[in-house]
């Protein structure tokens, strides 16, 4: 029976064994400390009309026994591996996440901490997080990495933006393959500094950008291009470099997105002219957790305006004030929201810093080798899978394009009915484009299937076997 | 404590830490890059990744990790940001497989057990809260902020009110108001605090205009005291067709006695990894839900989620008021599923006594510190809630040390150091707030720290200053690491 908020007061208490004070000889004698005969007293400047005259409506506290059981009893009814075999991707990937790094990230020194605005006692996160920058750039070829946005959605956003700080321009051109809910974000971070977006379309065929059609969109008024690579049907884009050619000879910036695990074996964003890079990194490392937290990429080439309009925070290498120690701390504050407010380059306090250092880890686990052979175990299973299913006369891939991990393909019926048959097989798959392009009559039947070096021949095998069903039925 | 070399400096080429399986005969046919990869798009230049094997990067990082301090070590009072004690079994129940290995494209039906779980929390946010619906899809209270004020914006563009384009924000705002407000895409106009530290209506009255689109507040203020005249000043913008915001970073002093919906805010964001103790994590993951009323829940970001009338969960993306997608899929869901937790850990009593445990330490504390060292500006007097903020200034008339080495010197007792320099209008700014899982010796502790800081100022000036000197590393050449000529943000390439 819930009490009133008299019963409340007076009523003895259980001790909260997250609250140390909360036993009432401890509390009352705080109180007489302080001058006070009840808590009540510390809210007699709160009108009596404000204050919640009944308990919460919310369930009476639950024991940590009550709690696990109760959880996990919901969580129960969610359906994952091994139970299905998983081949989505589309922005989130199903990776093998190395022990260590849950070993790593359950250490209360990283992971109860606060943002390190204290340095001398933050070296720990401070250095974590400048080597996850400095991994980021290596990885990319990018000259300045920050120490993580939200997600690749929000980093496109702000890119958005600060294309059009730098440029003083209002348009941006974004690549029809991208991902359409991407896009979707880009245009919640854009239409309100009022910056537009134009589409440029991709060729039927091979599913790629031309830059043909981007030179047609481009003129003066445009700040940015962005496309994404691999893009949203898993296809490689092969014009990046000559579409920043176009688009710098044009005074505008490019902005590529891009899946940091092909990164081993595609040729990096810095040496395709790229000057700033979005990206994901959770496929570096990161559980799927039904999509998030994630962890956003953000990197730009070497140049002082566009590092003093980059959001995000910073870290950067210094010495003690002897000289002779080196140390790590946050820099160029001046572009953050707590200095800067209204004139900051972005509003972004809290990020992803933790997984910043679950990516540095990774990404030091992987190393130059680790990062080429996953790449390569990845292409092995989407061709391997290619292969099987042309055998089997399905329309695999449906693209021309090259790929990487995700396999375009074409069913009989349409693809978010795919899904469903598919699920009666207990294959969650393909990624259906009709969900994510309704207006695209062409592509209704077109599927992305996603593989990863998770998948063996077997999982493969089933994937096909079960679509040679489905459309033979 | 020591120098740990960068992961750079620990390589050695041909190390590794990675184990994939070989590739099977099938695959390895289907292995080779030159076949499958364009050479114009093939990595065709080394990466240079650092090399080390596993018990290396063990080590490194764990080495690492005893230079961080975090508040599974000590108390940590810094202000506004709650960093109260994070439940390790929320930390257990997040690891379970059957939330860790969903994809966010999963089929709905294979999804029911965390939609059923984010929809609860949803009902106990707006019941806690007093709104009446939320998203939980910001990433952050930031973002809570940047989604509620697009709310605003479209919300006025529907009434025919386009032209108001000035969004009201004390002066003692958390840096992430004004800049959400203009990410926006509104006007900035500052409302000076009271003599008493509070925003009166009677300020409002005086910046108040057509343009008035809204005001921004978070309650109790900065300054750790209650608006009083919240009531009112809700009014005034509701009569000028304006919108209240309610910034939820001070929520952990109301939780269960005060609701934001009651005081007339119209949006709310909660902060979950301050007032629902999911962890900081050195600056995020965190989540920012934002909670309307009735009248607003139009316009909430994409998807929201709907129980069908068979007592199942779907996503509803048919929302043509929405103000769009926020972020990638739903929100930071296993930051969210540990707030759940939280909220069952300590029920409906329970977040009552936390908010009362919350502003009976900070009390208990402000009244143990040394009032000639340090004055508490604004209402002397008035009990503060769950935080107060002091100033260092006789302090510094009289020594010269100031808020910052005060803050310097509290690393060397093993704790943490209050906010500084914030807000704005109090000089020499210590913003304190210990939360309620600190037990009362530490919170004596504590106040006795600032009092021999303060002693020591006056007879042994060079200490405090030389602070601190017991920790990983002592104060850092701040100038050199942000001055264009000596920053340096990445490890050194290697050379060629």
């Amino acid at each position: 029976m819930k009490m009133t908020t008299m019963e409340l007061s007076n009523e003895r208490r259980s001790v909260h064994k997250f609250l140390p004070n909360s036993e009432d000889s401890v509390r009352n004698e705080m109180l007489r400390k302080i001058g006070l005969s009840s808590v009540e007293q510390l809210f007699s400047d709160v009108p009596e009309d404000l204050k919640m005259k009944r308990p919460l409506d919310v369930p009476d506290s639950l024991s940590e026994i009550e709690l696990e059981r109760a959880v996990r009893s919901k969580l129960s009814k969610n359906m994952s591996a091994p139970d299905l075999l998983n081949f989505i991707g589309g922005g989130v990937w199903i990776h093998h996440v190395p022990s260590i790094i849950d070993e790593i990230l359950s250490r209360g020194e990283y992971y109860t901490a606060y943002t390190p605005y204290q340095p001398e006692i933050s070296q720990g996160m401070l250095q974590g997080m400048f080597e996850y920058q400095s991994e980021i750039c290596e990885l990319t070829s990018m000259d300045v990495a920050n120490s993580s946005m939200y997600d690749w959605a929000t980093a496109l956003g702000e890119a958005g933006r600060m294309a059009a700080r730098v440029t003083r321009r209002q348009k941006i051109l974004v690549a029809k393959n991208a991902s359409p809910e991407r896009i979707g974000v880009l245009k919640t971070y854009c239409y309100p500094a009022g910056i537009e977006l134009e589409e440029v379309n991709f060729d039927p065929r091979d599913g790629i950008t031309q830059t043909d059609v981007v030179e047609n969109h481009l003129d003066d008024s445009i700040a940015a291009i962005y496309v994404e690579n691999p893009n949203f049907f898993g296809v490689i884009e092969e014009s990046i470099e000559a579409i920043a050619d176009l688009a710098h000879k044009r005074g505008a910036l490019l902005i590529e997105g891009v899946n940091p695990v092909t990164l081993g074996v595609l040729k990096p964003p810095g040496q395709l002219g790229v000057d700033i890079v979005v990206g994901d990194g959770q496929p570096l490392g990161l559980y799927p957790n039904l999509g998030g937290p994630l962890i956003g990429l953000f990197a730009i080439r070497d140049d002082p305006n566009l590092l003093r309009q980059m959001p995000g925070r910073l870290i950067g290498e210094t010495t003690s004030r002897d000289g002779t120690r080196r140390g790590f701390t946050m820099v160029l504050q001046t572009r953050e929201q707590h200095i800067r407010r209204e004139h900051a380059t972005s509003n972004i306090c809290t990020n992803e810093a933790l997984f910043a250092i679950a990516v540095a880890i990774f990404l030091s686990t992987m190393g130059p080798q680790g990062m080429r052979e996953l790449g390569q175990q990845i292409i092995a299973r989407s061709h391997f899978a290619s292969e099987l299913m042309q055998e089997e006369g399905l329309r695999a891939p449906y693209f021309n394009g090259s790929y990487f991990g995700e396999l375009s393909f074409q069913s009989k019926i349409d693809s978010i009915a795919l899904t469903k048959r598919l699920f009666r097989h207990n294959i969650l798959g393909g990624l259906p484009m009709k969900r994510f392009f309704p207006a695209e009559p062409r592509l209704s039947n077109v599927s992305s299937f996603s593989f990863t070096e998770l998948h063996s021949e077997e999982d493969i095998e089933k994937l096909v076997s079960a679509l040679k069903q489905i459309e033979s039925g | 404590m020591w120098d740990e070399p960068l992961l750079c400096e620990l390589s050695k080429k041909g190390r590794r830490a990675y184990s994939l399986p070989e590739l099977s005969r099938e695959f390895k046919k289907h292995a080779d890059l030159d076949q499958s990869i364009p050479q114009s798009m093939r990595r065709s230049t080394a990466l240079n990744l650092p090399e080390l094997s596993e018990p290396e990067i063990i080590r490194h990082f764990l080495r690492l990790s005893q230079m961080n301090f975090a508040i599974d070590l000590g108390m940590y009072p810094l202000g506004s940001c709650t960093m109260k004690y994070n439940p390790k079994v929320s930390q257990r129940i997040a690891r379970d497989p059957k939330i860790a290995l969903l994809h966010p494209y999963q089929d709905e039906q294979t999804i029911q057990g965390i939609l059923e779980i984010l929809a609860e929390l949803e009902r106990y946010l707006c019941e806690i809260a007093g709104m009446d619906r939320f998203s939980l899809a910001p990433a952050a209270g930031a973002q809570g902020e940047y989604v509620g004020d697009l709310i605003i914006r479209n919300n006025l563009v529907d009434r025919d009110l386009e032209g108001k384009d000035e969004m009201l924000v004390p002066d003692s705002a958390h840096g992430t108001n004004p800049a959400s407000a203009a990410m926006a895409g509104f006007k900035v106009v500052k409302i000076p605090s009271s003599q008493d530290g509070i925003v009166t209506s009677e300020a409002v009255k005086q910046v108040i205009s057509n343009r008035t689109a809204g005001m921004m507040l978070t309650v109790p203020n900065t300054l750790g005291i209650f608006e009083r005249e919240i009531v009112e000043v809700s009014k005034i913008i509701h009569e000028r067709d304006g919108l209240m915001y309610y910034d939820g970073a001070n929520m952990n002093a109301l939780l269960g006695r005060v609701r934001p919906g009651d005081m007339g805010f119209d949006i709310v964001h909660i902060n979950v990894h301050k007032t629902f103790a999911t962890p900081h994590g050195g600056g995020g993951p965190g989540a920012g839900p934002v909670g309307v009323t009735k009248q607003l829940s139009d316009y909430l970001p994409v998807p929201t989620i709907e129980e069908t009338p068979e007592g199942k969960y779907r996503f509803d993306y048919d929302r043509p008021k929405s103000i769009g997608f926020i972020k990638s899929f739903y929100g930071n869901i296993a930051v969210l599923l540990r707030a759940y937790c939280y909220i069952l850990s300590l029920g409906s009593n329970g977040l009552r006594e936390v908010s009362e445990q919350a502003v009976l330490a900070s009390n208990y504390l402000l009244s143990l510190i040394d009032a000639e060292a340090f004055s508490t500006p604004f209402m002397r007097g008035t009990p503060r809630k769950h935080e107060f903020v002091i100033s260092a200034s006789p302090l510094k008339k009289k020594t010269g040390v100031s808020a910052g080495d005060v803050a310097k010197s509290i690393l060397d007792s093993g704790m943490h150091s209050p906010t500084t320099y914030f807000p704005l209008i109090v000089p020499e700014a210590l913003m304190v707030e210990p939360t309620e899982t600190e037990p009362v010796e530490n919170l004596e502790r504590y106040a006795r720290t600032l009092n021999d800081i303060a002693k020591r100022s006056k007879e042994n000036k060079e200490e405090v200053l030389d602070s601190p000197r017991s920790t990983a590393i002592g104060r850092l050449d701040e100038y050199k690491a942000s001055h264009p000529s000596s920053m340096i943000l990445r490890w050194k390439k290697e050379a060629k």
